[in-house]
């Protein structure tokens, strides 16, 4: 059997035993959705990372080094530096005031069901949009990685796969998946860039002067020697790194499948303290895409990748390249893991977002009809979602240009989402209608802008391939506004309360007990 | 009680462990609450003015002034490549004192939380 298909399957039945006994102990709806609230900080904090470092940043991202030099570097740094935002405005308050979703904290003092229903619209976007991404990847890497499986059968299987783990096992299982792919992922990247160092005999002084002579053939087919260290090879208009950047640094404090992993720690504490480790893991992985990104521009060249798969296989490649095909293999495996991985979970946010804001508060006005109703819809509703996002990854096919797929799941988060939470926290005037203007002005404007721009248009209306630039500060004025237009005393009563709750953990969700 | 007449919101009933319901508005009133909270606006404003202000210079840096930023520093490694790898450290000093001005937080709301349990 390939090596490759033969890790691989070593993961995922390491993954279904998780999965089975996570089943046995996820009786409950806190133990569902929230792991019980029972996860600790480190090992939430290589479930952040996990579900955050997806295969966009393994592998795109490295090809994005190896080809275009210092400009893929740019996407390395805004990753990271979005976690302070995560950390100094977004988690502890959330932590302290919510049970499951991001909603619950706008719900607070606000009117439920306006501001749940529109909440839950941005999160099953976000989610289902990045997902499809995520499985579109997952098929045309496939292909490539593990010859012999075809995209349709690739797609297929992550898909039931991510079904698997979050139907049957919930928050936990899902938590342990990113828990080993994160730590799969981060070995696999060491040692990667430790190869990488030894062909410079570990100099960075010889690492960088390679680096900054890559010799490759030309448009006009001439060689061209390019120093990768340069700015400027990928991104001609500094707007469109600037745009990126806001939607990176304020996009990740609103993504859904993030944020409901500070639910399942017992405290606000420790989610700053599962904050901190993934920032340490995030980093020390970006760090090490200079090595392995630049280290196949400089030992492979971009005309072998070229020849190999092009920009996602830089990293695949490369370890074949320093070693050999067991390497490539460990390394494909990772790959498919950590896309696996960040599938399963994108669908647990939407279907805790469907379940628990629409179903229960939106559509039964709060109430559980008979117990265990909100675990039983999230377990449905994961399977449709799951089915969903097969059936559209096949009919868009492996051809479809997905990047924009992505960028619009993190401008949403920073347009629709960011605004409204960090005023419902800080703003004692906020209220219903604000919520409401700032999450569909902000979903429309992003949606609206990346249609019209050039990943999408061949003669494009908006000039950049990120709307963030337009659509934050839109979303964030939509918010504003809209609480100016009139004044809820209702919601300016409750403020108190929610600040005290985001402040100081007072009747904060606690942990369940065994 | 603060949340009598709040029918329909969700916080109306808080289910608070122990005691059902805490007296938010007189916390909120005290002058130890508001010490903590002007305590964390000292530094969660300056924080974040300040991590924006370095991380959106990278960007407008190279893009605006690249001969700057590809003046070389030492060997083939040049500014631009350094300056996007400070924002690592940046990243993880700023978390750090984040961490330990929190752990201040933490002692100033539990000595709060404590005077109106009594």
């Amino acid at each position: 059997m390939n090596t490759a298909l033969f890790m691989f399957l070593a993961f995922v039945a390491a993954t279904l035993v998780i999965t089975y006994f996570s089943a046995k102990k996820s009786t409950g709806t806190s133990a569902y959705f929230a792991a019980g609230r029972r996860i600790t900080g480190w090992q939430n904090g290589l479930a952040v990372a996990g579900d955050y470092m997806s295969a966009a940043s393994f592998l795109g991202i490295a090809g994005m080094i190896a080809f275009n030099g210092y400009d893929g570097f740019m996407y390395s740094v805004g990753f990271l530096v979005a976690y302070l935002t995560v950390l100094i405005i977004v988690a502890e308050p959330l932590r302290n005031a919510g049970k499951y979703t991001m909603a619950d904290v706008l719900a607070y003092r606000l009117k439920p069901r306006p501001v749940r229903a529109m909440a839950s619209l941005s999160t099953l976007t976000v989610s289902i949009f990045y997902m499809i991404a995520q499985m579109v990847g997952a098929g045309t890497l496939v292909r490539q990685l593990l010859p012999g499986v075809s995209y349709e059968m690739a797609v297929v299987g992550v898909g039931v796969l991510m079904v698997v783990y979050v139907v049957f096992g919930g928050m936990l299982a899902t938590t342990w998946v990113q828990i080993i792919k994160a730590v799969l992922l981060m070995s696999g990247s060491l040692f990667l860039s430790v190869l990488v160092m030894s062909k410079f005999n570990f100099s960075l002084t010889n690492f960088f002067q390679s680096v900054s002579a890559v010799t490759f053939t030309g448009p006009d087919g001439a060689p061209v020697t390019r120093n990768f260290l340069t700015p400027g090879l990928l991104f001609k208009n500094p707007l469109d790194q600037i745009s990126l950047g806001l939607a990176l640094v304020f996009g990740t404090a609103g993504l859904p499948h993030i944020l409901i992993r500070f639910y399942t720690v017992p405290d606000a504490k420790t989610a700053r303290a599962s904050v901190v480790w993934a920032m340490i893991l995030i980093g020390v992985f970006y760090i090490m895409t200079t090595f392995f990104g630049f280290g196949a521009a400089s030992l492979l060249g971009p005309d072998h990748m070229k020849a190999h798969g092009g920009t996602n296989m830089a990293a695949p490649e490369l370890a074949r390249f320093l070693g050999g095909e067991v390497f490539f293999a460990f390394i494909s495996a990772v790959a498919f893991a950590t896309i696996l991985a960040v599938v399963a979970g994108l669908t647990i946010s939407a279907s805790t977002s469907f379940a628990h804001d629409f179903f229960t508060n939106v559509i039964h006005h709060g109430r559980e009809h008979r117990p265990g109703e909100e675990v039983r819809v999230a377990r449905i509703t994961a399977f449709v979602v799951g089915a969903l996002a097969i059936i559209i990854a096949i009919l868009l096919g492996p051809t479809v240009n997905v990047a924009f797929l992505v960028g619009l799941a993190f401008a949403v988060a920073a347009s629709a989402n960011l605004p409204v939470i960090i005023f419902s926290i800080f703003w004692k005037r906020f209220n219903t209608t604000g919520a409401v203007c700032g999450l569909a002005v902000g979903l429309v404007a992003s949606i609206a802008l990346i249609l019209v721009s050039p990943d999408f248009m061949k003669q494009p209306l908006f000039p950049l391939k990120n709307p963030g630039i337009v659509s934050i500060p839109l979303g964030f004025l939509a918010a504003f506004l809209g609480a100016m237009i009139r004044r809820e005393p209702e919601a300016e009563a409750k403020f108190a309360e929610l600040s005290v709750r985001a402040n100081t953990g007072l009747g904060a969700e606690k942990a369940t007990i065994e | 009680m603060a949340s009598g007449d709040q029918k329909g919101r969700e916080g109306a009933t808080p289910q608070v462990a122990g005691s059902n319901v805490a007296p938010w508005e007189q916390i909120a009133a005290s002058a130890e609450f508001k010490a903590l909270l002007r305590a964390k606006r000292r530094f969660i404003v300056p924080a974040t003015v300040f991590f924006v202000v370095y991380y959106f210079a990278l960007p407008y840096l190279v893009g605006y002034h690249p001969d700057l930023m590809q003046r070389k520093v030492w060997g083939e490694m040049n500014w631009a490549y350094l300056f996007a790898l400070s924002q690592f450290f940046m990243a993880w000093l700023l978390a750090a004192f984040y961490v330990a001005a929190a752990a201040g937080w933490d002692r100033k709301a539990a000595e709060l939380l404590a005077k109106f349990r009594q």
